[in-house]
Parts: C-alpha cells; structure tokens; sequence
C-alpha cells in the first residue's frame, strides 16, 4: 500500500512538473509576443501613426477661380461610410444608430445593405466632420470609413455649365472639369476662368426672372468681352447643381449657350447688314423696296412688321425686314455670303474649352433660296455662343476673337494664343453697325433694352421653331443681342428664351423685343457698374439717318409722315441729350412728339393703340386744364 | 507579518502560518489590478450601454470583494471540508446547468444564463472548481485502489458535464474542462500510449468542434485566412497593443475601449497593453505564472495524491482561462469568449474563482497530519 501511494505520487509530481513547464511556456510565449507586438513594432502591421498627418488633407485636385480670384470648385477631404456586413453583430442595431445620424439615411435601405452577403457595401458618402464623429462614437463594429475627396461648388448651380462637374471617383465628366482634367489632377495652382462670377450671378438671375415670367421651357445667356472673346458670364436653364449630381435631368444637363444650336432670326439681319456693308454693294443711305413678298418657287418670304415701301438699311434693320435682308444677301451672293460667315466663325463648332459645343446646322446645299433665308436667320442654325462672338467681331473695330473661358494671361489658354484675333469687317462698317445696333435700341424694336446712362445697341430675334410639321407659329425662340458702350463697345450681351409665352403686360407678344429685350437691359444696367462702367447721362452717339429726304420721296403713299416729315425729322435729328431730358422732364410737345415717333417706328398693333390711348388722353388733358398735371404723367407714362 | 503570534493556535492563527501567504499577495495583486483595469476599461462600453458608466465598476469592485471573502473562507476548509464542497458545488451547478438548458436565456447564440432572483449567474463557471476536485478524487482513489471505479466516475463525470457544456454551447470551457480532466489523468498515471491517443481525440475533437458549430467554422476560418485578415476586435486590440508601448498612453487615454464591445471583459488585457502599456500586461502574466508556479511547488511537497490532483486541476483551469484569454488578445489564436481570472468583468466567474483559488490555498496548506484529515 505504502510502495503504490510512493510509487503514484513520484508519478504524479513528475508529471505535474511537466504540466508547469508547458504552462509556464505558454505564458511566455504570450509575454513574447506581447514584447514584440507592443516594442518591437512587429507583429504583421505597421504601427499606426498616432498623428494625422496635414499631407492626406491637401486636396487632389485643383480649384478653379473665376477671373477676380473667387473659388468656384474646390476639393475638401471627407469620409465616407462602408460596412463590412459579416462582422456586424446586430444588422438592425447598426442600421437604425446609423439613421438617427444620416439624416437622408432611411434605416430600411441600411437594413437590407448590412444584411447583404458581400464583404464590402458603401453605406454613406462624403460624411460631414460632426457625422463623422458621431458614428465614430457609436463604437459599432463592423463599419468602418474611408478617406477620401470630394468636389465642392460653393456657388451651387450658378456655374454649372461652365464647370461641369466630376463623378464620386472624382473624374471630371462634364465641362471645365472635363477638358482639363488631367492639368486639374496634375496641378495644385487653381485654374482661372474668364467667368466673373459677379456678372454670372446677374445673368442667371434676369434669365430665371424671364424664364419664369414668360413660362419659357428654357433660356440662356452671355456676357462676353468684345476685345477678346472672354466670356465673362453663361448660362444656360434649366441648369442643375453639380453638388447633387444624383439630381440632375437631362434637360438641366444640356448646355444649351454653347451646345444648343438654333436658328436665330432677325439677329442675324447683323451679319447681313455687315457683310452687305463691307463688301461695298449697299451703302448706309441705300435701301431697298419691301413693299412686296418675295415669292421664290414654293416660298414666300414676307416681313412681320410689314411697312409694304421701300425701306432704307437702316429700317431693314429698324423694322427688321426680311424682305430688305433677302434683298441684300441677294445682292451680296451666296459665294460671299458664306465667306463672310466663315469668318464670323459661324459655319464652324465654337473654339470653346468645354467639351459640350455644338456644330452649327448648315444648309445640305447653297442655293438660292438658302441664301435669302440665311439672310434673316432661318436655315442656318448656331449655338449662342457662336452667335456672341460672331457679334462681338461686329462691334469691337471688325476683329473676331475666339470665344473662351478662360482668362487671356492664363497660361492654359496659350491655344487661344496660337489663333490670333483675325479682321472680318473694316473699322468703318463696324462702325456702321454700332450705329444700325444703337438705333435699333433708341427706336426700332429693341427699345426695351434702352438703359438710362448707358448707350445700349443691339438687336431683336424672332424665331419661329422648326418642327416636323414646318415652322410652328407658337412655339419661339426669341432673343436679343445687346452691346455696351456702343461708341466704344466693351460688352456683348446675349439672351434667348426658348418658348416663352406672352402675357398681359406684353399684350401677348412673346418676340425678342418684347420679352427678352428688357431683361437684357436690366442685365446691362446691374452688370455695368460692377464691371468699371459708371452711368453717363446725356452721352449720345451719331447714328445713321434713318431715312434721307430722297427715300422719302420715294414713299408717298404713307399718310403720317406726310405732313409732320419736317417735324419728325426735327425729332430724329435731335441730340439724346433732349430724349433724356424728355423723359425727366416731360413737355407737351416732346411728349406728342414722341408719342407720333413711336407711332411711326413701333408697327406692332397694339403699340399703335397705346399711342392712340396716349393721344387721346393728352386731347382731354388740353381740355381739362385743371387735372393736366396728372393726367399728363399718366400720359408719360402710357407712352414711356 | 505578525498579527498572529507562531503559538497562536487559534483557527486563525494556525491558518496564517499554514497558508500560502505570497501565493495569498500575488492574488490581491492581481484583484487590486483587476479593479483599477475595470475603472479603465468598463467606463465607455457602461456608457454605450446607456448605464451608469461606472455601472461595471462598482459591481466588479463588489464581486471582486466577495470573491477575496469567498477565498479566504475556503481556504480555512481542510482537505475532506474542501471535497465536500466541491462535490455539492458540482451537484448543485449540474442541477443549474440542465434549467438553464431549459430555462436560460439565449444570448449571441448560446444559453448560458440563469437569471435568479435578480441576478443573472453562469453555472458553468461554478462547475470547473467542483469538477476538478471530484475528478482529483475519483482519480486519486483509484491510484490507491485498484477495485475503485475511479475512472469510470471520472470519466462519466467528464462526459456528463462536458456534454453539457456543448449543449449551451460552450466550446470553450469544455475545451477547459476537457484540459482539466486530461491534466488530472496525465498526473495520476496514465500510460503514456493512452496520453498519444489523448492528444490524438483532442486534435479530432477541435476539428469535430469545427466542423459541427458554425460560430466556431466562422472564427477559425476568420484566424486561419490570411485574406480576411484578423476579426474587428482582434485588429482592434493589436492596434491597442502597438499604441501602447513600453509604458502605454496613460491611464484614460486608451481608445480601444472605446470601440471593443467586450473592453471590460474578453478584451480588458488590450485596455491594459494600450493604457499602461507592456510593463503592467509583463506584470500580470508574472503574477499568473508565480500564483500556478507557487501552487505547484507547494503542492509537490505534499504527500497527499488527492490534493496533487485537485491543485493540479484548479491551476490548469486558472492558467488555462489566462492563457487562452491572452492569447485571443495578441492573435495567437483565434477569439475565444474566456475571462482574465480576476480581471475581467464578470460576477460568477469572479466567484467562481474565488472558490477554486480558495481550494488551492486550502489544499497547499501546511499540515502537519495530512492523514489525518482524510
């Protein structure tokens, strides 16, 4: 009994003291690797750092400015939220802690996401610091962040179409951020436009305005530099906002100030009269009969302000003929036509460093008949864009610059360098032009885009939308082309509203020159000062004589101008500093003066009544001596 | 260390002489760093959890006092005191452990739980002490006398609670408990073909566990795949490592604890590496290794097989649930939901050692008639 216990207990303490040396391995095996994870810096990891470094915050991608410097694009370091749905202990728990953090988070989309199989699902992009932190906090295994960048617009959709935008991977997919990609990648120095984000926010306002009061399905605008192309503001509506790509329409993605081509109308009576001009086969006194349609095989071309006489140039333009335009591009011809629009740089796609620029629309053959169309803007179509430019050359001394968006000193912009500006019409017919541009505002149907102060020209558009079933009669592209100063041209203001519909103060009338016209005024009148433009009133310019002695006798069938030509010719030949003072101080024969010169120069119907209603109110008011006072603003006002 | 004089013969007096006193220090040490590493660690998940953050805190600190009375009490028991409680503690917690299949509540997967009036305890905790004993006894009465079953007993105890244990399931304690047995057979005489053929149905038996339970195909497959790479809470706890360094970040500045669902309990030794650093965490697995080293040298001079045995047993258990619980934390091997004895939180694992290291320092006990108290 004594020899078995001995003989047991030698056994067991043998063996226990086996037991303690492999525990007593075990332990320091852990304390090994505890040493070597802890000091060695080893284990299979590198050791984390403990301080953020201020290299993974630099942004990637370059800014972009507009010409005075103010951030338009920018790229902020964020965090974006992914789970590993595996190592999520309680999918609902995560989801629903998650939620109450993410506002746009719905639980159930997070429900089903980290319930899924995969190892990977993106739960929340670009996370805001205060997000960030939050869900940190919760301590919830299994969701994780990740480091990234994205692209911010501080200014929303103001610039969008400039701009463009990039996609969550940050690649740039539409405009700015599209053409110079790689130099945004490649470069930490911001990317200067010619946009003066000033001029643009102006811009966008007057066409949202107009947009939305003439119920147009879209708009878009210019502002370019005439002495170099630079295009100081574009716009195009519906536009979206490139921070919310996920928003966007196809619509609201379409540029429709450099992509969109559309026929323009009347606009183009400019390149007609400038090319006529220049090539020496009318001069400014000449003119043309329009008392007739033209009837050309199976067209008529006739005139919507119809006066059915011989018109000088300067009332082609006044009163926007068609006739008189198809008369003229005819006796330019079609060879010289076509020339004159190459060099106006509309027969081909604007140079334009964004990637959505349209190709014009040209006619499939030259003949006849397109020439004439052409001539007042149908059968030719051409982006905004093309047609700013093409104006610009007009008005700046006869030199074409090629549109850019980007600041002549940018280095980027040395392409533009290589294209030098080109002359397309001598000085003396682009003076000419400013001059038929100023009249068009002072009394023919641009009148509404006449500023106070300023010498604004241009010129009104109507055109009628071609569809399958010919040219619709409703559906409009209406525009104007305005410029400023127009004794010494520094700006080109364009606007155009797609389908605008009428109203009542515009006794439905949804032409160029009733809806577009004004907003091109105001946009003048905001953008001017900012741009280094004080207000000057009483400047004036010398226009050309609308009518000579010798086309009026050649019209002797108009029964007003017979009778008050002398008196009229008093009014026309009077100095703008008489028509400002007119307006602010308002004398009997002034006003009836003005009521007969917009009687004779504004053929629209209902203009026509609003003179009537004007006269007859100033017959009472000689009746009624007592309430002329009143009566007589009333007055001014219906006839202003 | 002389509140008691050497003839001081009262109870009291005979047990401070007689016990293990360094083995008694090195146990405080480690509850006294159990609770200042539970004032660290517990805060923040208290806090996720909506509760008083200092809700884990105050318990563990009340735990960890009912565990050191709780000890001293046992270790004031003599030999045959300490057989008696441990067989009514394996009787009374198999008898909890067959409710709580029936009653308990599941929670991640397994029922392991029993809520009684208020409090919820784990059973199973409480058998491993009494198994060990009434294992070390069947076992050391069978090395005495051959007509003995005490295999058998031993062997039927294991499967009984074993089986058990799967059923809740508990991979890891039976894993424990199987280590125990195993331990305890080696200790008392096993040929050593049958200790190759032991090895043999260990390996088969971790690959059975693999292969029957998905949670634990799931954390192998997780351990063993480079792809995958390591589990969130273990990535968590190396980085908690490495922030820590020699010193560590200082008290309350870690972040683990911040992120690690299980900070004041599987993951409290990655709270310590990050805070205190790799001096504090060497200095736990020193006091682990010093209180089994102590025990056993204490214990080899014992002429009693049975306390041999029964020592044996509640040190492997103790080691065991160290080890596996530190190397789950340093990736040495795949998570295992184990306790830091005496560290982590946790109100019946804390009890329950309290127990089993009051056996040992019952049983390691100097006696002067060990035959005596058979």
């Amino acid at each position: 009994m004594e020899g078995i216990k001995k003989q047991a207990l030698e056994t067991g303490r043998n063996r226990l003291l086996v037991a303690g040396m492999v525990i007593t391995i075990a332990f320091a095996g852990i304390a090994g690797r505890l040493t070597d994870l802890a000091v060695i810096s080893g284990g299979f990891e590198k050791r984390i750092g403990k301080v953020a470094s201020a290299e993974i915050s630099a942004s990637g991608r370059a800014d972009i400015v507009d010409r005075n410097g103010v951030l338009l694009a920018t790229s902020l370091p964020t965090v974006s939220l992914h789970a590993d749905p595996t190592l999520v202990i309680d999918a609902e728990e995560v989801a629903r802690k998650v939620a109450h953090v993410l506002p746009n988070a719905r639980t159930k989309i997070l429900m089903r996401k980290l319930s899924s199989n995969g190892r990977f699902v993106w739960l929340a992009r670009n996370l805001t610091p205060k997000q960030h932190h939050r869900i940190n906090s919760l301590g919830l295994p299994g969701i994780s962040f990740q480091s990234g960048e994205r692209r911010v617009y501080p200014h929303g959709p103001l610039v969008s179409h400039v701009l463009g935008l990039t996609d969550v991977d940050g690649n740039g997919v539409a405009g700015l951020e599209n053409s110079f990609d790689g130099d945004l990648r490649a470069s930490d120095r911001p990317l200067r436009t010619s946009i003066d984000v000033r001029v643009q926010s102006i811009l966008r306002d007057e066409l949202i305005a107009s947009m939305n009061e003439y119920k147009a399905i879209g708009a878009a605008g210019l502002v370019m530099d005439v002495n170099n192309g630079e295009i100081l503001a574009m716009v195009s509506l519906p536009d979206y906002d490139p921070n919310k790509p996920s928003r966007m329409s196809f619509d609201a993605v379409f540029n429709r100030a450099a992509k969109g081509v559309y026929e323009m109308g009347s606009t183009f009576k400019l390149f007609t009269a400038a090319m006529a001009l220049d090539s020496g086969v009318v001069d400014i006194g000449g003119g043309y009969d329009a008392s007739k349609p033209i009837r050309i095989s199976r067209f008529a071309i006739s005139d919507y302000h119809a006066k059915n006489r011989w018109l000088s140039v300067p009332e082609i333009i006044l009163h926007s003929s068609n006739i008189g335009a198809a008369k003229m591009a005819l006796d330019v011809g079609g060879k010289t036509q076509k020339d004159y629009l190459q060099r106006f740089g509309l027969l081909h796609p604007a140079a334009l460093e964004i990637p959505e620029v349209g190709s014009p629309l040209l006619p499939d053959a030259w003949r006849l008949i397109s020439t004439m169309t052409i001539s007042y803007g149908h059968g030719i179509s051409v982006s905004p864009v093309q047609l700013a430019s093409g104006v610009s050359a007009l008005v700046n001394g006869g030199l074409y610059h090629p549109p850019t968006l980007l600041g002549r000193l940018n280095p980027q912009a040395a392409g533009h360098r290589g294209r030098p500006a080109h002359r397309v019409i001598s000085k003396e017919t682009s003076n000419q032009l400013r001059g038929l541009m100023r009249l068009v505002v002072r009394h023919g149907t641009g009148r509404r885009a006449n500023v106070r102060g300023y010498v604004v020209g241009g010129k009104t558009g109507t055109a009628e939308k071609s569809s399958k079933h010919g040219y619709s009669t409703s559906a409009k592209l209406s525009s104007f082309v305005g410029a400023f100063p127009m004794n010494a041209p520094q700006y080109v203001v364009f606007a155009v509203l797609d389908e605008p519909i009428g109203n009542k103060n515009t006794f439905n009338y949804a032409t160029g020159g009733w809806v577009v016209a004004p907003a091109v005024g105001r946009i003048i009148e905001r953008m001017a000062p900012m741009v280094g433009i004080p207000p000057q009133l009483g400047q004036e310019m010398t226009t050309p004589k609308i009518s000579t002695l010798d086309t009026l006798a050649k019209n002797k069938n108009s029964a007003v101008t017979r009778g008050t030509s002398g008196k009229r010719r008093k009014v026309f030949n009077q100095p703008e500093q008489g028509h400002a003072k007119v307006a602010e101080k308002p004398k009997w024969a002034d006003i009836i003066a003005r009521a007969v010169a917009v009687h004779l120069h504004h053929q629209t119907e209902s203009e026509a009544s609003l003179v009537l209603r004007a006269r007859a109110v100033l017959g009472r008011a000689v009746l009624a001596r007592k309430q002329h006072r009143k009566l007589l603003s009333t007055a001014v006002s219906l006839v202003e | 260390m002389s509140a008691w004089a050497r003839t001081d013969t009262s109870l009291v007096g005979r047990w401070w002489w007689n016990v293990d006193r360094w083995m008694l220090a090195a146990l405080v040490c480690l509850s006294v760093i159990g609770t200042i590493l539970t004032l660290a660690g517990s805060p923040p998940v208290a806090a996720r959890l909506k509760l008083d953050i200092f809700h884990f805190a105050g318990r563990q600190i009340l735990f960890i006092a009912l565990a050191m009375i709780v000890m001293i009490f046992v270790s004031f028991l003599s030999v045959r005191g300490v057989r008696r409680l441990a067989a009514v503690m394996t009787f009374g917690a198999l008898i909890l452990m067959v409710a709580t299949l029936i009653v308990g509540t599941e929670t991640k997967g397994a029922t392991r739980w029993l809520y009684l009036w208020g409090f919820s305890i784990q059973p199973s905790e409480f058998i491993k002490p009494g198994f060990a004993v009434m294992a070390a006894w069947f076992f050391s009465v069978r090395c005495l006398d051959d007509h003995f079953p005490g295999y058998t007993l031993a062997g039927i105890l294991y499967v009984f609670v074993a089986g058990l244990l799967l059923l809740q399931p508990d991979v890891g304690m039976t894993f424990v408990v199987s280590a125990i047995w195993g331990v305890q057979f080696f200790i008392a005489g096993l040929p050593l073909i049958f200790v190759v053929v032991i090895i043999f149905l260990i390996v088969g038996g971790s690959f059975g566990a693999y292969i029957t339970f998905s949670h634990v195909q799931v954390r192998v497959d997780r351990f063993l795949d480079p792809e995958v790479g390591v589990g969130y809470q273990v990535s968590r706890s190396l980085e908690a490592f490495r922030n820590g360094g020699w010193a560590g970040r200082g008290p309350g500045e870690g972040r683990v604890k911040e992120v690690l669902p299980d900070a004041h309990t599987d993951f409290i030794f990655a709270v310590a590496g990050e805070e205190f650093g790799l001096i504090v965490c060497l200095i736990i697995l020193a006091l682990f290794v010093f209180v089994i080293l102590r025990g056993i040298s204490r214990v080899m001079r014992d002429e009693d097989l049975f306390a041999l045995l029964a020592v044996a047993g509640l040190l492997v258990q103790f080691a065991l649930q160290a080890l596996i619980n530190t190397a789950s934390t340093v990736n040495l091997m795949p998570p295992k939901g184990m306790t830091l004895p005496f560290i982590s939180y946790g109100g019946s694992s804390t009890l329950a050692l309290g127990f089993g290291l009051g056996m040992v320092l019952a049983l390691t006990r100097i006696r002067a008639h060990p035959e005596e108290e058979r």
